[in-house]
């Protein structure tokens, strides 16, 4: 399999994994060279980790903002930030 | 955090440095929670399937008054909310609905509908747009395990499945996908013209957010689209994609100095 189709089905994969659908248009046939860039998955772990977003199960009792300074720590990164808050609404 | 707080668990998404500048976007999508509503005396089990599916569709809401935003009044759509399970004064709830929307309102006003008073007493998030509770979900406990894993046995197994790539956070978008020629010019802050698309979503929609990749699937770029799906198939020239925000580091894909010319 090529990179092209490669980076298609990584695409898909996560798409279709979080309950979404990718309907493709190809608007141009296209290349792409292995001199540059990489497939998500092939990023080395510290590219990986600073390119990384956690799907946490937040614990009762800390606020979010406490929760995600831990993580921060933690994993060993100079920032993280969540996707929404989840104090009670 | 004071009195009759209640327990909130579940799925909160956290970005990890570069990742820190997207995660925002997770906030305007659709969310899932599922809540434990204490009813203030019994009730009838039917009268309560009856005062909780009232609330499907459009309500209004005013935001509580220790909350941020301003009080006007709003509508939230509630596309899905059933009784899961109701015992002794306690009743389960699952509810799917717009950003923005408050859990404990609609805990309270059910109570106002059946006449005996309820609130919220816990509440946990099921999904948020493109995070659910499936395999990706992380404790606290597994992030801690899995960093301990990598940094002492030098195994990064469990580290990949905790901490997953960005563009897991960006997938509820319509996509673009880019020619690597026009990779570096989106990487320093340029709109993508139509001769750099490769391919893109049939949901791409003028003036609505997309996501720009490149072939191999590395997010470059969250911008808006200028134009429908069925309207770039056709386009050899013209703004595409407005950058809004710029993901990919410039210099990673090489300058194309020389202009593109359309091969179509």
């Amino acid at each position: 399999m090529g990179l092209v189709e490669r980076g298609l089905e990584f695409l898909d994969h996560i798409t279709e994994r979080a309950g979404y659908k990718n309907d493709w248009i190809v608007v141009r046939e296209a290349d792409t060279s292995s001199d540059y860039g990489r497939l998500p998955y092939e990023r080395p772990i510290k590219e990986h980790i600073v390119n990384g977003v956690i799907n946490l199960d937040k614990p009762p009792g800390p606020t979010s903002h406490e929760v995600v300074a831990w993580v921060k720590k933690l994993v060993g990164v100079s920032k993280a930030g969540h996707g929404g808050t989840l104090e009670p609404l | 955090m004071g009195r009759g707080y209640p327990k909130v668990t579940g799925v909160l998404p956290v970005g990890l440095e570069n990742a820190t500048k997207v995660i925002g976007n997770v906030i305007h999508t659709v969310k899932e929670y599922v809540m434990v509503i204490q009813l203030h005396d019994v009730v009838n089990e039917e009268s309560l399937r009856r005062a909780v599916e009232y609330f499907k569709g459009e309500i209004y809401q005013r935001p509580p008054l220790r909350s941020s935003v301003k009080r006007t009044l709003r509508k939230r759509n509630v596309y899905e909310i059933e009784l899961l399970e109701y015992r002794d004064k306690f009743a389960l709830v699952r509810v799917l609905s717009d950003p923005g929307t408050y859990m404990r309102k609609i805990a309270h006003d059910i109570g106002l509908i059946l006449g005996v008073g309820a609130h919220m007493r816990e509440l946990r998030r099921t999904r948020t747009g493109p995070f659910k509770e499936d395999e990706t979900l992380s404790t606290m406990q597994e992030v801690m395990e899995a960093v301990t894993l990598w940094r002492e046995k030098g195994d990064e197994r469990l580290l990949r499945r905790v901490v997953q790539p960005v563009e897991v956070s960006v997938v509820h978008l319509p996509k673009v996908m880019v020619l690597d020629t026009a990779v570096d010019a989106i990487a320093h802050g340029a709109n993508l013209a139509a001769p750099g698309v490769a391919s893109v979503t049939s949901d791409v929609r003028r003036g609505f957010a997309v996501a720009v990749f490149t072939l191999k699937g590395e997010l470059v770029s969250l911008g808006v689209s200028q134009h429908d799906a069925a309207e770039i198939k056709n386009m050899n020239k013209g703004i595409v994609v407005k950058t809004k925000r710029v993901y990919m580091q410039p210099g990673i894909y090489p300058q194309a100095w020389k202009r593109q010319v359309s091969k179509s």
